[in-house]
């Protein structure tokens, strides 16, 4: 089963360069965040090899989630080939994210 | 088909699930479309849970809920469920987004409430961009700056107290001049040189701009305008009960509701509907509160049992 990527200064645009990728913004003390974990967890198996499921700790990651202009997390970003083409605030249900990779795939 | 559906994975619906469980019924699923643990999971401290003397965060509060209701075979499905009805032979159906759906023998709707908008202009646009409903989430990108807190119930004062301790300088906004928070927690706030109080004033607007919230202007009773220049507002100004999965196709309701939507339920938690209880923050005069919400859900579940069983 594949494992979600942990994304930092580094390696983010790089990883987001191709293809769809979706990135949840998160922070361990954050309720809502802790929420949807599992749901990234089954995300990153059911997508694996087709989308890309990435995590960005936001505690340890700062200058990331002030370039993407973070305010409230969880907030999930969606990428197709680099380029920023949606988001979504607060906690989101599995087929909801689902259905918003599936239609940018 | 389930003996017992119970639909939210907060205080009510675990109590429910580890009462129904211990107590024998077998096939019994919490749907939840996240990890288990409910609102209070977003809430900085709790200390008024009786038997709980230590003060946790909401989230290190739940940590062990979990563990322990499931002890007796409760199932969690990761699922979000988006409508409960009736069938004709008296069970019922459970559908689940994606187009799924399970049968019930009984339903325990546990759906809670979610924070309320206080619906001043520039409210909803800049939501998530300087907006927000959760201090221990949000708290953190307001390090040392200045932010408004609105509201003057237990909540608001909380959470104010909170965010004293991460920004520069806290306003708390409140549209009259007298709480309703409990006494200890009032004298802290009155008491705390990092918070403000701006008070008998109604949020007219919030502004910005495309990166985000840069601050609100208050109005007072007088139509005296005041400008706040703050990225934060954090808005708790009461909750809404999450009632929308017993609305039906034609826009009814499946059970009987009050005025305001919450859902009428006797004192064993039984809905107008036989085999459809509700429990938490959902049904009439709820209280709100964790402890209340975990009574109910073991009422809930007794009375489920208790239901499957004759």
């Amino acid at each position: 089963m594949g494992k979600y990527l942990e994304l930092n200064a580094s390696n983010f645009d790089s990883t987001v360069a191709e293809g769809v990728a979706l990135v949840d913004f998160w922070a361990p003390w954050c309720g809502p965040c802790r929420m949807i974990a599992p749901v990234i967890d089954e995300l990153a198996g059911d997508f694996d090899g087709k989308a890309k499921i990435c995590k960005v700790n936001t505690d340890e990651e700062q200058d990331v989630a002030i370039k993407y202009g973070i305010r409230s997390i969880p907030t999930i970003l969606f990428f197709k080939n680099g380029e920023l083409v949606d988001q979504m605030i607060g906690a989101s249900s599995k087929q909801v994210l689902a259905d918003k990779i599936n239609s940018l795939l | 088909m389930l003996d017992l559906a119970i639909i939210g994975g907060g205080p009510a619906g675990l109590s429910a699930g580890l009462y129904a469980t211990r107590g024998g019924l077998k096939n019994v699923v919490m749907f939840e479309k996240g990890l288990p643990g409910g609102q209070i999971t977003s809430s900085s401290e709790i200390e008024n849970y009786p038997g709980s003397a230590e003060i946790l965060s909401g989230l290190d509060f739940m940590a062990p809920w979990s563990e322990q209701c499931m002890r007796f075979g409760l199932k969690h499905a990761m699922e979000e469920v988006t409508r409960i009805s009736k069938n004709p032979d008296g069970t019922f159906q459970i559908a689940l987004a994606g187009g799924k759906s399970e049968q019930a023998k009984s339903v325990i709707v546990c759906t809670g409430s979610t924070p309320k908008k206080a619906n001043f202009e520039g409210e909803s646009e800049f939501f998530g961009k300087g907006v927000s409903t959760c201090a221990t989430c949000d708290g953190f990108f307001y390090k040392n700056k200045e932010v408004v807190a609105l509201g003057g119930g237990d909540t608001a004062l909380e959470e104010a107290l909170y965010l004293s301790h991460i920004c520069s300088k806290v306003y708390l906004v409140h549209r009259r001049d007298t709480f309703r928070a409990s006494p200890s927690t009032i004298e802290k706030v009155k008491n705390n040189p990092k918070i403000e109080l701006i008070l008998n004033v109604t949020v007219k607007k919030a502004y910005g701009d495309k990166m985000g919230l840069n601050g609100i202007i208050v109005v007072d009773a007088a139509g005296k305008e005041r400008d706040i220049a703050v990225p934060g507002v954090f808005v708790f100004v009461g909750m809404n009960v999450n009632n929308a999965i017993l609305q039906q196709e034609d826009g009814s309701f499946l059970c009987d509701m009050d005025e305001n939507g919450n859902v009428v339920v006797d004192l064993s938690m039984h809905t107008s509907v036989k085999g459809l209880f509700a429990a938490g923050d959902l049904r009439i005069k709820a209280s709100k509160q964790v402890v209340c919400a975990a009574g109910d859900g073991a009422t809930a579940g007794i009375q489920a049992l208790e239901y499957v069983n004759h």
